[in-house]
């Protein structure tokens, strides 16, 4: 039977084990590779995608388990959160090595969704479950906070 | 999506005729290696002849060198021979150029160089620029006169094109932002509408560099880095990002024991797994192939490995210190240092420090784990990595295949971070992937993953280390004799490095001892090299990250025993060292060293400064200890780096190193039990995380007319130390042992 997700606004068929984490499904099935394996544990963060949203491991998410679902990685992020958090983060010159950085911004674009003003408190909470070997963690506080002001000068448009 | 660099023709490869060294020019080469001279900027032509080969080149050809292309479309493309691993080389090395063509920024690009020597060797590896790699934080320093004459030479091509055309004198044409002028005729071009022409030109030889007063983007800050939009879009491609037609996904299965040997197999339920297609021993282990990781995992799972473990280390971390100490004791170590008489000194001592430090085995854990792709024919094998050592990597890939070295193709793809484990003597992911293509008869392309834990139990640490140090001062709180014993692992003993090693040391075992970076009368440091089957390897900073940190405690607490201030101490002792008291005192200025530090409970404040890979670095440390929690709160660090090429770079490789450092000091640590690693993945061997990143990070660099120096490891070694140092100025406890256990230092005390 195959597994309908939706990845990036497009509904996709995969024959696939059930059981295949989501990462693997959208790396060497569906070729978006800017979603990174890091552990395969769900420890580092590199492979965070947002399914319906929220932002979710790929790695230890069975394939299986976001059948109907909507999974967006870095390649289809449009939200007005993303978008702000991308450009602080090319404004800032955030990425050192660059590896684990789509799953900070997939981490950091969920966070400022639901919180419009983090503290660093709020920053460290959200985003220490995404390891950064390079450790540009400094930058990372900076443009968040950066994101969420360019938010609040130019809000979304309400739908 | 495929990968965009599968055949010679594509972007990555500028394999046009003109960037060929024909013999002539490598004797040339070879000859002005030895003398020391640059020779970027001679490539191609040497003055030998036109600088493109065909007559074709015209007005829309490129203009292409060894370092750098002037396309039609106006682009510059740097030719980088070095990794990026997100230490800024592909913006650091672009702005070189771009600085003496008088580039716009908005213009410059870069794509990774081939595997090719000398033409694009490391200088600063071997003069004869013999291997090309990335390491010791060298790239920017020896790129430096090539990249240089590189963009002048291309300069004054455009600007004799351009007069060519003009009809005009060349001394009447300026550049300017990527802009060729000529004011008195008011005629304008870009650099690609000449390119074509300058490309027909004869190579001059003798261009003029500028006065670095006139510099206008090399200094500049906040140059944006060149890479970034790509890494904020999830655009960039790594090597596990490639993906070719057919290609297959391998894992390997190696010996759970270092040394340990495959016996026999049976693959049977392996085989049973969907998706896997074949089952192969090579030399270091049985690699599963897959259809993709998934599979490729899962048949691994199931696949059963008798192991001869006859040669393997069964030894555990705890009995090998045991033996480290006992070693410490016996005669047979080398003489690292020895200038005057440290045990006679000592015997003056009015106040002796004799203190022992253990320093764990460290493992890399870049965030991509290791991964290269191979595509085997019966002519020609071809690689994609982030190889750190290129020409290392090719011998070895050829090799393990049976082809000679040029007849394997290495195409560099940026890294997910590497910290010098993907520089190893041995290639290790490389030699592994390309015996994968040989064994299962290059039916098809394959991909090698490690996963996280074959990586954190894969080996090639920082070797774990064994110092013990007396030291002590006068009655005049001088500084009277400094012995130290250095127990600790070779790292290139056994390797083709292995001529690194003079009179018995292995200089990256011990670099950076105090009989190097300070003005002693008496010091003493031996080595002792333990014989273990543990594979080590250089880790960001290499010798430095254990030697600076015992140096700097010592030396910090032998200030306290003389009753004197840590810098000024330090300072007395530097005065050989001007490098060392520029970053010294710029970093003691900026962090407020001379104002009382605010006596609260558990705050304190630690100063450490050290020389590494020509870059000296002062790092001053704001803690607060709670219970037996260290957080560092502020950190201020000076830099003395020469000329600051990128000084965004430099502050992002600071905080990168003060992070990394940092990682080590408070959490990491591989241990092993019976020769079995203990920690799997990121929740035994603990990093780093942005809850305990330092709220304030300040960089500052010493301003420098001198060439340049490396920032990618230098900002690592201080931090431990100088964390230790406000650790003990806030509550006293000595932490020597890594990472620092706080709970236990306290009850060692007591």
């Amino acid at each position: 039977m195959p597994i309908r997700l939706t990845v990036n606004n497009q509904l996709h068929e995969l024959v696939v084990d059930p059981d295949m984490p989501l990462l693997w499904a959208i790396r060497d099935h569906l070729q978006f590779t800017g979603t990174k394996f890091g552990c395969g544990m769900a420890l580092c963060g590199a492979c965070t995608v947002h399914i319906d949203g929220q932002a979710t491991r790929s790695c230890v998410t069975p394939v299986s388990a976001v059948e109907g679902k909507s999974v967006t990685t870095i390649e289809g992020l449009a939200t007005s959160a993303g978008k702000a958090v991308q450009d602080a983060w090319v404004n800032l010159d955030v990425p050192q090595c660059g590896y684990c950085q789509s799953g900070q911004i997939m981490s950091a674009s969920a966070l400022l969704a639901s919180n419009a003003k983090p503290t660093d408190a709020d920053i460290d909470a959200a985003m220490a479950g995404n390891i950064c070997r390079c450790a540009t963690y400094v930058r990372i506080r900076s443009a968040i906070h950066k994101a969420a002001e360019s938010l609040a000068i130019s809000p979304p448009a309400k739908s | 999506m495929y990968f965009r660099h599968m055949t010679d023709t594509s972007p990555l490869w500028p394999a046009r005729p003109a960037s060929e060294v024909t013999r002539r020019q490598f004797l040339k080469l070879t000859t002005l290696a030895g003398s020391g001279l640059t020779l970027g900027a001679l490539l191609p032509g040497c003055g030998s002849g036109p600088s493109s080969s065909g007559a074709a080149a015209g007005p829309a050809a490129p203009l292409t060198m060894t370092f750098l292309r002037i396309d039609p479309d106006n682009t510059v493309t740097v030719i980088s021979k070095h990794l990026e691993a997100g230490q800024g080389v592909w913006t650091g090395l672009p702005a070189i150029v771009a600085e003496e063509l008088d580039a716009s920024w908005d213009q410059m690009r870069v794509e990774s160089a081939p595997a090719k020597v000398p033409v694009y060797g490391n200088f600063a590896f071997d003069p004869k620029g013999s291997v090309q790699g990335t390491g010791g934080s060298s790239s920017v320093a020896n790129s430096w006169d090539q990249l240089r004459h590189a963009g002048a030479t291309a300069r004054a091509m455009l600007v004799q094109a351009a007069a060519a055309q003009w009809k005009v004198p060349a001394g009447e044409i300026t550049v300017s932002d990527g802009v060729v002028s000529h004011p008195g005729s008011s005629k304008k071009a870009t650099f690609g509408e000449l390119a074509g022409s300058a490309a027909k030109l004869w190579v001059p030889t003798d261009v003029k560099l500028k006065d670095p007063s006139q510099f206008k983007l090399i200094g500049r800050e906040n140059l944006p880095r060149l890479d970034s939009r790509a890494k904020s879009t999830g655009k960039q491609q790594f090597a596990i990002d490639v993906m070719l037609p057919g290609m297959m996904t391998a894992v390997v299965m190696r010996p759970p024991r270092f040394g340990g040997k495959v016996a026999s197999f049976d693959a049977t339920k392996t085989k049973a797994v969907d998706g896997v297609v074949d089952v192969v021993q090579i030399p270091r282990g049985v690699a599963v192939v897959a259809q993709d990781m998934w599979s490729a995992k899962k048949g691994r799972e199931a696949l059963q490995v008798t192991w001869d473990e006859s040669g393997a280390e069964k030894r555990g971390t705890e009995q090998l210190m045991k033996e480290y100490k006992h070693l410490a004791r016996q005669s047979q170590a080398v003489n690292v240092a020895k200038v005057g008489d440290a045990d006679a000194g000592l015997k003056h001592a009015a106040r002796v420090i004799d203190a022992e430090f253990e320093f764990p085995y460290l493992a890399h854990a870049p965030m991509e784990p290791l991964t290269a792709v191979c595509h085997l024919s019966p002519e020609k094998c071809e690689i994609w990595a982030g190889c750190q050592f290129h020409t290392v990597d090719q011998m070895n890939a050829a090799a393990a295949v049976g082809l000679k070295p040029e007849q394997v193709v290495i195409n560099t793809l940026a890294a997910g971070g590497t910290f010098g484990r993907r520089a190893n003597p041995e290639s290790d992911y490389i030699s592994e992937v390309a015996s994968i293509a040989k064994a299962t008869g290059a039916k098809y392309p394959v991909r090698l993953i490690w996963t996280r834990e074959d990586d954190i139990t894969g080996g090639r640490y920082r070797p774990l280390n064994y110092h013990h140090i007396t030291a002590g001062v006068g009655r005049d709180g001088k500084l009277v004799g400094y012995r130290q014993r250095v127990v600790g692992q070779s790292l290139v003993a056994g390797t083709p490095f292995a001529a690194m090693i003079k009179n018995g040391v292995d200089p990256t075992a011990v670099e950076g001892n105090a009989a190097e970076e300070y003005d002693l009368d008496n010091v003493h440091v031996t080595w002792t090299q333990p014989k273990v089957g543990v594979p080590v390897l250089w880790w960001r900073s290499v010798g430095h990250t254990h030697m600076a940190f015992s140096k700097e405690v010592i030396i910090d607490e032998l200030a306290q025993a003389a009753g004197q201030d840590p810098v000024a101490f330090r300072l007395a002792l530097l005065q050989k060292h001007p490098r060392h008291v520029a970053a010294l005192k710029l970093a003691a200025e900026k962090a407020g060293w001379n104002k009382p530090f605010p006596k609260e409970k558990g705050r304190g404040r630690g100063v450490a400064v050290h020389q590494s890979f020509g870059t000296v670095v002062a790092q001053v440390a704001e803690v607060t200890v709670a219970g037996d929690k260290i957080t560092v709160d502020r950190v201020v660090c000076a830099v003395e780096c020469g000329i600051a090429v990128t000084p965004d770079v430099i502050r992002a490789q600071m905080q990168s190193g003060i992070g990394y450092g940092l990682s080590a000091a408070l959490r990491g640590k591989i241990t092993l039990t019976d020769g079995h690693v203990d920690q799997t993945n990121f929740h035994q061997y603990e990093v780093l995380r942005i809850n305990e990143m330092p709220r304030v990070i300040e960089v500052y660099t010493v301003p420098s007319t001198s060439p340049p120096s490396g920032v990618g490891e230098p900002g690592t070694p201080p931090i431990a130390p100088a964390v230790a140092n406000a650790v003990r100025a806030a509550t006293g406890i000595k932490l020597r042992k890594l990472p620092f256990d706080l709970a236990a230092a306290r009850s060692a005390k007591a």
